[in-house]
């Protein structure tokens, strides 16, 4: 099956006085109609930057300066400021962190469903007006006839965030890049919110990359996932190779250092130092200096995503494997 | 095993907010006083030496119990007892109130960009005044810096030049250089990266191991909590409805909302299995349910717990605030498969 999403080689630059700071690099990857594609990463590798790259939503002075993005085979990344806004929305949604900032206070939820309908879809007022309701069933908010005319103010988070998903995919798009979008729950709303993006994505086979820093949620929801440091995607596979069997020293440190709910650990394994700001990204592999197995050529080389077994690592460990057989 | 006196202890401590309207606008609109009790009738003890974490979603009351507790807030009911005082009486003198430390959330906002990391951390030694002279000061906040992981050289620079974790240890360094006994920890570790906060939890059993430390651990997630407890108290708005030794809760939770908080938690374990979710949401604090304050959320709520609120009680090795535990009935609980 033709993918939805490829993007090929991304790479986003930030000119500033000091000099031009590259924050993703080589970035590739695509998602399959259905799919969830997980990105994970800690603060600052670059995981949202991805996202608002696709959307076309990069903070200037941001800009994507190489490689491209495709949505189901046609570039999207150089697209003017009007097409691309004929996109999103209609091809692609997407949902953020804070629901109440996505919403706009001053209109009711049923007539924001419906402006966005009426916006990308070939259909009436009225059959709109019916869907937004069908909606705010579908994504679970009880008395749904009556909720279509409340404010966002009027919702709790959780619900806020729902109305969100609907809006989201009430356009029907075929990808939807979802930034944290549970970050800001509780755990008992987080679980509810995960589980009906999930199903939604599902039933109308829409594709999915969902953004989070949180593992628990990727090793829930996503079919793939791919590990991101420092700008550049580290290691890619299917879910449960990359939790339970990590071939990259990072993606193995990082699994390692999340505390385990099923048992008391003497010590959690931790992972020495901190990511390198985009100013001072080391040579190499970026990991090189916190990692436990580096040799030499990692200083001096950059390693591209290689052939890991189950998965694909940018790691010198997997090249010399090859090697050696 | 004899109980071993406790160190901190709050009896059935109570915080109110009054979050009614201004006086005018409730003349005309006829419309009473709202209060919110964001902490209602809560007990606990810390022995000496322990960390007593307690748990919840947000709104719970967890962090205002955290601020009772040192005495940021004064207790509209109820109250606090530090090594056998009155927090009042203790707080009074400066020599016990250096006793007690926090630490809070977010190493951003709690560490002052203008100051030096040196007078950052010197501060509680000069206000204290724990050294005589400018040597003795100097001295002491290098000690600090390399007891926390970083070097006495860095006193020079300033906040803005640390990532997170290192914010984070700086102001470890600062809580510890009153050589407190007791520190409270307000989600030390949410804003910070998973690797690094693995970091910090490490740095904190390691002190409290090498300097007898002893705890209070507000923090929501649970696997977090697991590591660093010896006792846990489960909050949901204000009120606590399981207290349990750590090991205990987690192979045996009782009360229908932290059996529902532990179904919750997306696990690294089950990748691409699917939970069953908690229905609903935490009421607002403001209106809480009549009687057992969860009952329109559990599964196992009948009429007595719509009228009357349970007690904490004594059940199996732990403390749980449940009429269905205590008549029995929770074993029947659907189990969570």
């Amino acid at each position: 099956m033709s993918p939805i999403l490829e993007v090929r080689d991304l790479r986003v630059e930030f000119p500033t006085r000091r000099g031009t700071l590259v924050a993703l690099d080589g970035v590739s990857f695509s998602i399959a109609p259905g799919e969830v594609l997980g990105v994970v990463g800690e603060s600052g590798a670059g995981k949202s930057m991805t996202g608002a790259a696709i959307i076309g939503l990069l903070e200037p002075p941001g800009r994507i300066a190489g490689g491209q993005i495709l949505l189901q085979g046609k570039r999207i990344d150089n697209l003017r400021y009007d097409q691309m806004r004929r996109i999103r929305g209609r091809e692609i949604g997407a949902i953020f962190q804070d629901p109440l900032t996505t919403l706009n206070p001053l209109y009711t939820v049923g007539d924001q469903l419906i402006e966005t309908m009426l916006t990308h879809l070939p259909i009436s007022p009225a059959v709109a007006k019916r869907r937004a309701v069908e909606w705010l069933e579908m994504v679970g908010i009880p008395a749904a006839a009556q909720r279509v005319q409340s404010y966002p103010h009027e919702f709790s988070g959780g619900m806020r965030q729902r109305v969100v998903i609907a809006l989201a995919l009430c356009a029907e798009p075929k990808l939807i890049v979802a930034d944290e979008p549970t970050t800001a729950l509780d755990v008992s709303i987080q679980a509810q919110v995960i589980a009906l993006l999930k199903r939604l994505a599902r039933e109308k086979g829409t594709a999915m990359m969902l953004v989070t820093h949180d593992m628990g949620v990727i090793a829930e929801t996503a079919d793939r996932v791919a590990v991101m440091y420092a700008g550049r995607i580290a290691e890619i596979g299917p879910v449960r190779e990359v939790v339970k069997n990590p071939q990259h020293p990072y993606t193995a440190g990082l699994m390692a250092s999340i505390p385990p709910l099923d048992r008391r650990v003497e010590r959690l394994a931790q992972i020495d130092g901190a990511m390198p700001r985009l100013s001072a990204i080391p040579q190499g592999c970026a990991y090189n200096p916190r990692c436990p197995r580096v040799f030499s050529r990692c200083a001096v080389e950059r390693p591209e995503l290689l052939d890991a077994g189950t998965t694909l690592a940018a790691c010198w460990l997997h090249a010399k494997a090859m090697t050696d057989a | 095993m004899p109980e071993p006196a406790p160190f901190v202890e709050a009896r059935d401590l109570a915080r109110y907010f009054d979050v009614s309207r201004p006086v005018l606008q409730r003349l005309f609109s006829g419309e009473g006083r709202r209060i919110l009790r964001a902490v209602d009738g809560v007990s606990f003890t810390i022995p000496k030496g322990t960390t007593l974490s307690l748990v919840g979603e947000s709104g719970c009351g967890k962090s205002t119990v955290a601020r009772l507790i040192v005495g940021l807030y004064p207790p509209t009911a109820g109250r606090v007892l530090f090594d056998g005082q009155d927090l009042r009486q203790a707080r009074a003198a400066a020599s016990q109130r250096r006793r007690m430390q926090m630490i809070f959330q977010d190493p951003y906002a709690s560490l002052n960009p203008r100051w030096r990391v040196e007078d950052i951390v010197a501060e509680p030694i000069r206000a204290f005044g724990l050294e005589k002279d400018a040597a003795g000061v100097r001295d002491r906040v290098g000690a600090l810096l390399t007891q926390v992981g970083l070097a006495p050289q860095d006193g020079a620079k300033f906040p803005h030049e640390f990532s997170g974790g290192q914010r984070q240890r700086i102001s470890i360094a600062r809580a510890l250089s009153s050589s407190p006994e007791f520190l409270v920890c307000d989600e030390p570790t949410s804003a910070l990266d998973v690797s690094v906060q693995a970091q910090i939890l490490n740095l904190m059993m390691d002190l409290q191991r090498r300097l007898g430390l002893t705890y209070l651990f507000i923090s929501h997630n649970l696997a977090v909590v697991r590591q660093v407890s010896d006792t846990i108290g489960v909050m949901y708005l204000g009120r606590l409805v399981e207290v349990s030794p750590a090991e205990t809760l987690f192979q045996a939770p009782q009360h229908p909302y932290t059996r529902a908080l532990m179904e919750a938690i997306p696990d690294m374990a089950m990748a691409g299995h699917a939970r069953a979710p908690v229905g609903g949401e935490v009421p607002s604090p403001i209106d809480p349910p009549t009687g057992c304050a969860f009952h329109p959320r559990c599964p196992l709520a009948n009429t007595r717990c719509k009228v009357e609120r349970p007690e904490l009680l004594v059940a199996g090795g732990a403390m749980v605030a449940c009429h269905a535990v205590q008549e029995g009935r929770a074993t029947s609980m659907p189990e969570a498969a």
